[in-house]
């Protein structure tokens, strides 16, 4: 199955040098392992746009969809077995950015 | 063979075999939903046909061939109508559990599956009744006093989420074991305390069904891992506390307390199971975790023939060690109620003041107060912390227990 980690924080400042040492260390696990299918950081909610053209015209506003305190920075997407081996990378990768992971499989 | 026998067969039959059969069909047709569903009619199945064709010699194989029957029958019609439906099966695998003294029981994943830590946690406690503990949902609902509908709804949406989140069906690893057989026995010990000190103004003050079910499952958990410590903990904590069931209440409706207690009404024969199980543990010398050590406290308690008799310094010094393993703030106010026969209620009081800031919306806080304000002498302070505890208390025996408690100030 695969599964979005998606990295959850109240801040979009950029993860610290140890943090990002721990990240790539973490990431090169996950393609050592077979479970690597994608990853990225994405900028804060200010930077976000969106656009709706279920009507007429497209319709772009500024700003993210939903205001929240807390807001996606980053993800991974993996290959796991089942939830067990996903929650356990999801740990590790918690650790190694120092940020929540919240899972979610894919359908 | 009377109809009586026969009823009596199907029902010693639903106890015994109900998990066995839905965790069999869930291994093999990799469905919860399938599994419990064709068991139930499998059941239904043999209330119409024993008390006609009698009770079969192996009632567990017949259920379990019944069963298969029908689940084949209905995925043969859903895979006409939907073949999208056989996609989404329970992950399991074949590997024997790497764990030493595991039984790799088919009951085991079943359990392990529903009390999963992704799974909300009244979410375990009513799939753990249904699927493992064979409870129909108006059963469940009415232990929670939550509507069948609602009830209905928060099981299927568990089955729903471990399909579709790739929740395995397995024993867990051994790295992963007893974190996980700690997150069983929390459903387990949650569904005794809700027969035990069941809440709402019109339940029951104790939910026998409730107490005996947690403690058949705690059994059955038990006869899977024999050798895991806080399992026998747990087991030997629920049968010293349901040993004492019937002194609880009194005929009037009122929580009895522990030292008011009539001792001969204790249950002389869960009382010798449950200190059995604690010298049996204690004879290992591994260290003991937090349901052991409560355990050995009851067990304190049930060995005194009279309360003057108990031995407070042994139970103090297992609340020490207890606050070791355990350090939330219920712990340190149940140790102070055990410090107040100790060394008097002033330093027993001083100590519960201590928890004031953690624990000021819970009754048992207020009520420890309350009797140790009390047996001080300083009655307005205790009525005003009585009146805090009944506000607080959910439990219709325990209300009355306060009230009285308080009406009784001079």
């Amino acid at each position: 199955m695969q599964y979005l980690f998606s990295v959850v924080n109240d801040s979009a400042d950029l993860a610290t040098a140890d943090e990002m040492a721990a990240i790539d260390a973490f990431n090169d696990r996950l393609q050592a392992e077979g479970h690597w299918v994608f990853a990225g950081g994405l900028g804060g909610p200010d930077s976000a746009t969106v656009v709706d053209n279920r009507g007429t015209d497209a319709l772009v506003t500024d700003g993210p969809f939903v205001e929240t305190k807390e807001f996606v920075v980053g993800f991974w997407i993996v290959e796991a077995a089942d939830l067990d081996v996903a929650l356990a990378l999801a740990a590790d990768g918690s650790r190694a950015c120092n940020r929540k992971v919240e899972v979610r499989p894919f359908r | 063979m009377t109809g009586d026998d026969v009823r009596a067969a199907i029902i010693r039959a639903h106890r015994e075999q109900w998990a066995r059969v839905v965790a069999a069909l869930a291994r093999r047709f990799g469905d919860l939903d399938v599994a419990e569903e064709a068991a139930a009619e499998a059941f239904a199945t043999a209330v119409e046909r024993w008390p006609a064709d009698g009770v079969p010699p192996n009632p567990g194989g017949w259920l379990t061939t019944t069963a298969t029957r029908r689940a084949i029958d209905r995925l043969r019609r859903e895979s006409r109508r939907d073949d999208k439906h056989r996609e989404a099966r329970l992950v399991y695998d074949d590997d024997p559990p790497v764990a030493p003294g595991v039984i790799d029981d088919e009951r085991l994943r079943l359990i392990f599956t529903c009390c999963h830590p992704a799974l909300a946690p009244e979410a375990r406690v009513a799939l753990t009744l249904r699927m493992v503990g064979g409870l129909t949902v108006p059963e469940i609902a009415r232990a929670f006093l939550v509507q069948e509908a609602a009830m209905g709804r928060r099981i299927t949406r568990a089955k729903s989420k471990i399909r579709t989140a790739g929740i395995p069906y397995r024993v867990p690893s051994a790295a992963d074991l007893p974190a996980r057989v700690s997150g069983v026995l929390a459903v387990l010990f949650l569904v005794f305390n809700e027969g035990y000190l069941a809440t709402g103004p019109g339940a029951d003050p104790v939910r026998h069904d409730l107490t005996a079910e947690a403690i058949r499952l705690t059994r059955l958990v038990r006869a899977l891992l024999p050798d895991d410590g806080e399992v026998a903990g747990l087991l030997a904590l629920m049968l010293l506390t349901e040993a004492r069931r019937a002194a609880r209440v009194s005929a009037s409706g009122e929580l009895v307390t522990l030292d008011q207690q009539d001792r001969g009404a204790w249950d002389a024969a869960l009382i010798a199971e449950g200190h059995r199980l604690v010298r049996e543990r204690l004879a290992t010398g591994v260290p003991p975790g937090r349901y052991q050590i409560l355990a050995a406290i009851n067990a304190v308690h049930t060995s005194a023939r009279d309360v003057r008799d108990t031995d407070w310094s042994q139970i103090v010094a297992l609340y020490d060690q207890l606050v070791r393993v355990d350090r939330s703030p219920v712990v340190a106010l149940n140790r102070a109620v055990a410090v107040a026969e100790l060394d008097g209620p002033e330093v027993a009081l001083a100590a519960v003041d201590r928890l004031a800031g953690a624990l000021s919306g819970y009754h048992a806080f207020h009520a420890t107060r309350a009797d140790l304000l009390r047996r001080l002498g300083r009655s307005d302070l205790s009525r005003a912390a009585y009146d805090r505890a009944v506000e607080l208390a959910g439990n219709a025996a325990e209300i009355a227990h306060l009230t009285r408690r308080r009406d009784q100030l001079g």
